[in-house]
């Protein structure tokens, strides 16, 4: 449980933090809130040379509203997050999701920046920002870009993310119109990760949806969008027959995770039980009464 | 490479050099001698390890001392007055709120930080704000009844 020996910098501007990190390329990572990172330098799956602490960046975190944007920095943390009127009132999805992340300690330090790069295939937060259909902003020595969520994850704790650059900031939606969300869970007994996770963001017009988000985690080797869903329900007349059988398809062209937790086969059918429970939670909360099958 | 770390620990200025690579967990027990922060399971499970780092509930074998450079840290330690024991501290003797005793400073470090912030908590948010902390000899029903009467405690004074 003790890392093998490191080098230690803690840059105070993120333009010193990108020199760092261009500098020492593979060698280096960055230390933000470390609830990750030091599960894996601890076991030493990881042995950085170099760990570059983003701690002391000043702008790297905060939650602030641009016209119908949300813009939250990545070192913000999950209880930052979980308990940002902004957000609860804009986009309570994410503060719902992030109340449900490990435990008070975790989400004291654990940041969002830091879950989306690491991509743990069980992580919350991924399911949130594919449901909003969010962005984010990476910065690398020479450029800048903004990446969808859902071009962001590529295989298990895989992204696009280049080894110089630093994930900054996160775009989400401000939510308006007659909308619902839901983030809903099956978490694993001890760690609270999710065996299942999936999250919805749903809007109503005329009893009818008009658009729709629906991310899942736990299922996959990466979190994704289950687009399959999605395009059963756009623009469906919302009654008793409305999520019917389109949730059974979350699972379509996925190779489910099988563990000592769930197997593979558990795992889909959890998948489509919880994407019907989340749907039908967040139609709730828009206000439009559907009964159950 | 060793590095100087300053901390301020229960209101007092503490310095000690440490490798980056040490944890807080043990820089507080082996640098400062404050050994009421316990050791145990060293991969953020079991919560027994657990401080308030600049106000907020934090798993110290979660972070390396050197990241709390510059920060405050309260432990287990800083909650006695004068010798006199903090109401949650004595509700959790009054109503058996341990054993062994192993995950008691995290207990009552997480009961601290909840009883800050809400004086009149329910059971339910009682056992989340304990969730991350864990103890393998009494089960929770006197650890929840130790929360319970210390916020009584903490209403009437």
């Amino acid at each position: 449980m003790i890392p093998a020996p490191f080098d230690y910098v803690r840059p105070t501007t993120l333009d010193e933090a990108i020199r760092l990190l261009a500098a020492n390329g593979d060698e280096a990572k960055l230390l933000a809130g470390g609830h990750s990172l030091l599960p894996l330098v601890k076991l030493r799956l990881a042995n950085p040379k170099i760990l570059i602490d983003l701690s002391r960046i000043s702008g790297l975190s905060g939650i602030r509203q641009e016209g119908d944007q949300i813009i939250i920095g990545a070192l913000t943390t999950h209880y930052e997050i979980e308990s940002s009127e902004l957000l609860k009132q804009a986009c309570p999805l994410l503060p719902e999701t992030a109340r449900m992340i490990g435990d008070v300690q975790v989400r004291n330090r654990g940041t969002i920046g830091g879950s989306l790069a690491h991509a743990d295939p069980a992580a919350d937060l991924p399911a949130a920002i594919l449901a909003l259909g969010a962005e984010l902003r990476l910065t690398g020595s020479d450029d800048e870009r903004w990446i969808k969520g859902e071009d962001f994850f590529l295989d298990l704790m895989t992204t696009v993310l280049k080894p110089t650059e630093i994930i900054t900031e996160i775009r989400v939606p401000v939510l308006s119109g007659r909308f619902g969300t839901a983030y809903l869970k099956m978490p694993q007994k001890a760690s609270g990760f999710a065996i299942v996770g999936v999250a919805v963001w749903i809007k109503v017009e005329d009893k009818a949806c008009t658009a729709i988000g629906v991310g899942v985690t736990g299922l996959g080797a990466k979190p994704f969008r289950a687009k399959e869903v999605e395009k059963k329900l756009w623009g469906k007349r919302i009654d008793h027959t409305f999520i019917d059988a389109d949730a059974s398809h979350v699972d379509h062209g996925i190779d489910p995770l099988d563990d000592i937790h769930a197997s593979a086969p558990f795992r889909a059918h959890l998948a489509r039980v919880y994407t019907h429970r989340a749907i039908q939670e967040a139609v709730k909360r828009a206000g439009v009464s559907m009964p159950s099958r | 490479m060793k590095r100087t770390i300053n901390l301020t620990i229960n209101e007092e200025a503490f310095e000690a050099e440490a490798e980056p690579r040490l944890l807080l967990s043990y820089f507080l027990r082996e640098r400062a001698g404050l050994t009421g922060t316990h050791i145990g399971c060293v991969i953020g499970e079991c919560g027994a390890c657990t401080v308030l780092l600049d106000g907020r509930l934090v798993k110290s074998c979660l972070l390396f001392a050197v990241q709390a450079d510059g920060r405050k840290v309260l432990t287990i330690e800083g909650l006695a007055k004068n010798g006199a024991l903090h109401p949650i501290q004595e509700a959790f003797v009054q109503q058996y709120g341990l054993q062994c005793g192993y995950c008691t400073p995290g207990m009552v470090l997480a009961s601290y930080s909840l009883l800050r912030d809400n004086l009149n908590p329910t059971e339910e948010e009682i056992r989340k704000a304990l969730g991350g902390n864990l103890c393998m000899c009494t089960g929770y029903v006197q650890i929840v009844e130790s929360v319970k009467a210390a916020a009584k405690k903490l209403q009437q004074s």
